[in-house]
């Protein structure tokens, strides 16, 4: 079985391990077979002329392999995650990998080899080469500025200030003086405490404005959104079902929903002509071609407000949505985790809220929330399911073992969470300080001509830099994001990591800056790209 | 309503099969004390639980510590100066302070022998999530992991329900006190192939749960061989490793492989802080492997069970404080011995002896002369008339797979001394009671079980996998089911 060549395999992740000898054995081998073949004529003749320098390759591999010079015991190289600019990325031919892939090397499983390697993304690579040398005002200038994690620092003053007045002991709770370390390192709830859903609750509540309530039985707590739609997708579909999204999307999509489901997600192209909003003959086309070839759709994938583009489902929308579901059978999910972090003036309208006022068929919907945005706390790995499906929540519960959240990290979060007087202040002052900085931010750009699509939420803006790429195309986006990076040191996300159809996309998360920095990241880029076009005069 | 009606079809498999593995008696057992637990004072007819492996023994130890140190939660005026560094980090690497400190610990538990490198350390949610992990890495759905028997009654949900990776049970037999031996593993093996059944690898847990065993040394090297021989993983689940309270000493598959021409592509280890430390709720998982590739995929895989960087934090701080950690483990060594030794001394006293063990939170119990024959069935009797009756939650045999009849995993770390006398006392009493009803019928026991002990033997492979259908399936366990009263429900009703 070690003779096999699993062609359709990628080999990338073995690149890295492959030592010189072996490839340059690959390539003799490979000569072998060749001449072999005009030796040994007839029907056997391939077969031979493959087999028997196969034979002699997986021999000289043995060889090898005994007489290798053992590995260092201490400190092995750490492996790397990702490759560290895309272009530097080694694309090595597949053939010259055939026989070092398939042979004497121990296999691991075919999922995680499409895991395992190097992130092509320019989505990861950017975020890597940004965290290795990060930007800092003072004492590292000339860093690479973080405009692609999307990640909310505007208040953290305001969370620091409630800490700091209310928590003495807090995680080992506060009754009486009395420590009491019993209720948060002995086995919890998987799904969360109720205390903490209860809060949770009374939050979600409060950040939609009220206009909706939602109910603690039906939640169940993970540690973070990522696990939240993947234990979703675990629950909703098998392997080789697909989901529908709207595109441009979350390029960790890819990741949570693909990676271990083996769910597929099929893009539902929405374009800069309305703005990217979603539409039903969209979502009826992507439906029908993908049952044409077999598939089948489980149910429709929706971020709202959108990330990356930052725009609102309306109502209307919502409605048709599950008119189309109906018809469809299939679920809902919608993953509302930046529901808090509203700017507009637009209405923000939650799925639970339709839901609350119409004869819906509330059984197939589903929702995704987490603190990671609205509250800034990504480390705190808090992410809730929501789902009006009895089943769903029963399974969904029994699969949070593998995902739940900390206890002493909720214990902390149910008292923060508690606090209306802290919430109300914290929601406004960030509501406040995000509609500054998106207006900053989006002017700045517009001084570079640059055009940003219109939105509501979020925590940054998706910029129209088609006018900036040399070609129209992927390949030119990539370029100027790669010039943004390694020349403007800015790390953006470009669009088509976001499967976005149009290219010249880039998404910029400006939450992470102070406004001072604002001027740093503009003149930036305005320097990456003075030299190839003169756009910039011309506005 | 439609939706319900075509709900199945609209749920994947996973939301709907039954491999959450949740319709074991080791689970049915947990819903019987949860309906009714046991309290000295509220509740003291209630069950008492001692089916769950938690380690409370020390929290005197941890309190004293967190109050000593404020600063480490984070979340306190002394510790506020962390707080938002800490709370922003979500990189799935985990906080470098976190990887020094946990794989030092893992070194110190090994008693030094090994020095565990922090750049190979992965988070991961639980060892629940750990297992899952590695599962996900090296196998593909439909492969296998041959997994000595008897064996945690978790793994059934962990290593199969959402990877549909299979487990290949690899008996172990009470007459060399459940070692795992070559012959056992080849024979295990070689019936897969033969069923065409592709094993990937190997996992075992050392200290063993739920024997409470340390594996020796010699046992180890056959274990890496055998994997290195057949070209297959070996995944070694050592989260029992500190709860070691007397000689023989823990060894890990990282200092065995060592001194050993081995591939160490091959070995990966799990570890967690929910047994050795007794923080569950803490979900700290980590999956260490001596494979590139399987800790770059393990680590892009800690996204859907990353721990919380304030427990991150506060664990750093907790176990990079030396003097505490060695006094932590010498006290807690202390603490479960003292405890281990009650018990099972407690049992001596009525005629029920436990396979010798010194480590893991439980002890496995030999009740085999108290079942009415020696099969399955009876066991589940004696569980039945144990969890109803006598009131403990204990977890039988079967749920870990035990191709014998008659043991039971019991555990002692879990409840206070008081509580400790109380079980002791229900269990002297069901015994006592037993025996006098059962004295005449003693001698014909005897001979069925020997006479079944030597049909053991020749216990074919397709037995072995019954599991999957029988012993996990709820008519067999359900409450509702009309299973006939032993003499000994008989004779306490």
């Amino acid at each position: 079985t070690h003779l096999s060549f699993p062609l359709g395999h990628d080999p990338a992740p073995l690149v890295v391990q492959t030592r010189k000898p072996v490839r340059a054995a690959a390539a003799a081998a490979m000569r072998l077979i060749v001449p072999l073949q005009s030796v040994v004529q007839g029907r056997g003749g391939l077969i031979f002329g493959s087999l028997i320098p196969c034979a002699l390759f997986y021999f000289l591999q043995l060889y090898l392999k005994r007489h290798r010079s053992p590995k260092p015991q201490s400190n092995p190289p750490s492996p790397t995650t990702s490759s560290p600019k895309l272009a530097e990325m080694t694309r090595t031919s597949s053939r010259s990998n055939l026989f070092s892939r398939s042979i004497g090397q121990v296999r691991i499983s075919s999922r995680a080899i499409s895991i395992a390697k190097p992130n092509e993304s320019p989505y990861y690579i950017g975020l890597d080469k940004a965290s290795e040398d990060p930007y800092d005002r003072l004492s590292n200038p000339d860093g690479v500025i973080q405009l692609g994690l999307s990640e909310n620092r505007l208040c953290f003053d305001l969370i620091e200030k409630w800490m700091s007045e209310n928590l003495g002991h807090s995680i080992t709770g506060r009754d009486n003086g009395e420590l009491n370390i019993n209720g948060i390192a002995t086995y919890q709830p998987f799904d969360g405490t109720m205390e903490l859903k209860l809060a949770m609750a009374g939050f979600m509540s409060h950040i939609m404005g009220g206009a909706v309530t939602f109910e603690p039985s039906q939640m169940v707590l993970t540690a973070g959104a990522t696990p939240a739609i993947e234990t979703l997708c675990f629950c909703l579909a098998d392997q080789g079902n697909a989901f529908l999204v709207p595109t441009p999307y979350y390029p960790g999509f890819d990741r949570d929903v693909k990676f271990r489901t083996g769910v597929e997600l099929i893009p539902v192209h929405c374009r800069s002509t309305d703005n990217f909003a979603l539409s039903i003959t969209a979502l009826d086309q992507a439906f029908n071609q993908t049952r044409k070839h077999g598939t089948k759709i489980r149910g429709i994938l929706l971020s709202n407000p959108a990330n990356p583009v930052g725009n609102l489902l309306s109502r209307e929308m919502l409605y048709a949505i599950l008119d189309f579901a109906r018809e469809k059978n299939i679920h809902v999910i919608s993953d509302e985790i930046f529901a808090g972090s509203m700017y507009g003036n637009e209405e923000f309208v939650s799925m639970a809220e339709v839901l609350d006022s119409e004869g819906f068929d509330k059984n197939r919907v589903h929702i995704v929330y987490g603190l990671s945005k609205d509250l800034s706390l990504p480390g705190f790995r808090v992410g809730v399911i929501y789902s009006f499906n009895e089943n769903v929540l029963a399974a969904a519960r029994k699969l949070t073992r593998f995902s739940s959240v900390s206890a002493p990290t909720q214990r902390l979060l149910v008292s923060m969470l508690s606090d209306a007087r802290f919430i109300e202040e914290y929601i406004k002052t960030n509501k406040r300080r995000l509609q500054n900085m998106h207006a900053l931010f989006v002017a700045g750009l517009k001084g570079l001509n640059i055009r940003c699509a219109d939105s509501s939420a979020g925590l940054y803006c998706w910029a129209d830099m088609s006018k900036l790429i040399s070609s129209y195309s992927e390949k030119g986006e990539l370029e100027l994001w790669d010039k943004l990076l390694n020349v403007g040191k800015i790390n953006v996300t470009p669009g088509s990591a976001c499967h976005c159809i149009e290219p010249g996309w880039f998404r910029c998360c400006f939450t992470t800056l102070a406004e001072e920095d604002i001027p740093v990241v503009l003149e930036r880029i305005r320097k990456a790209v003075e030299n190839t076009t003169d756009l910039l005069n011309s506005s | 309503m439609e939706f319900t009606r075509k709900n199945r079809q609209l749920l994947s498999r996973i939301a709907t099969n039954d491999r959450h593995g949740e319709n074991s008696p080791y689970f049915d057992g947990w819903k019987a004390y949860d309906s009714n637990p046991f309290h000295p004072i509220h509740n003291p007819d209630g069950v008492i639980q001692m089916g769950l492996a938690e380690n409370p023994l020390c929290f005197d130890l941890i309190e004293k510590w967190i109050r000593e140190n404020p600063d480490a939660s984070i979340c306190t005026a002394e510790g506020l100066d962390k707080f938002k560094d800490i709370a922003i980090y979500q990189d799935y690497h985990g906080l470098r302070e976190f990887r020094e400190a946990v794989a030092k610990f893992m070194g110190r538990v090994g008693g030094n022998r090994v020095t565990f490198d922090p750049n190979r350390i992965v988070m991961s949610g639980g060892a629940t999530g750990a297992n899952e992990t590695a599962m996900f890495c090296l196998a593909d759905p439909g492969d296998a992991f041959l997994v000595p028997s008897p064996y945690y009654a978790g793994f059934a949900r962990d290593l199969r329900w959402r990877t549909g990776v299979e487990i290949v049970p690899v008996h172990c037999k009470s007459s060399n006190n459940f070692r795992i031996t070559r012959a056992a593993l080849e024979e295990a093996y070689e019936k897969a192939q033969r069923s065409n059944i592709n094993i990937k690898g190997v996992i075992i847990t050392n200290p063993s749960n739920p024997l409470g065993t340390v594996l020796d040394k010699e046992t180890l090297r056959s274990l890496v061989s055998f994997v290195t021989d057949k070209k297959i993983h070996l995944v070694s689940d050592e989260i029992y490793a500190a709860t070691v309270f007397s000689s023989p000493r823990f060894i890990s598959v990282a200092e065995v492989m060592q001194d050993m021409d081995c591939n160490r592509d091959l070995i990966h280890i799990v570890y967690s802080l929910s047994k050795d430390m007794g923080f569950p709720g803490f979900r700290v998982g980590i999956v260490y492997s001596f494979n590139d590739d399987v800790t770059n995929c393990a680590r892009k895989m800690s996204s859907f069970g990353l721990v919380s960087s304030q427990t991150q934090f506060l664990l750093a701080s907790m176990l990079s404080d030396d003097e505490f950690v060695g006094n932590f483990l010498r006290e807690s060594s202390k603490r479960l011995a003292k405890r281990h030794h009650v018990f099972t001394k407690g049992l001596e006293e009525v005629g029920i002896s436990t396979i010798k063990s010194n480590a893991g939170l439980f002890f496995w119990m030999d009740m085999r002369p108290l079942l009415k024959e020696q099969t399955t069935k009876a066991e589940t009797e004696l569980w039945r008339v144990i969890i109803n009756k006598v009131k403990l939650n204990v977890s039988p045999g079967s749920s870990f797979l035990c191709s014998e009849p008659g043991w039971f995993r019991v555990c002692f770390a879990n409840m206070d001394d008081k509580t400790v006398e109380v079980a002791l006392d229900r269990i002297r009493e069901f015994v006592l009671q037993g025996k006098e009803e059962n004295n005449h019928e003693a001698d014909k026991s005897q001979a069925r079980a020997q006479r079944w002990r030597k049909q053991n033997l020749r216990l074919s492979f397709s037995s072995s996998r019954l599991y999957d259908e029988s012993l996990m399936s709820p008519h067999m366990i359900s409450p509702h089911s009309p299973i006939p009263h032993s003499p000994l429900v008989r004779a306490r009703t």
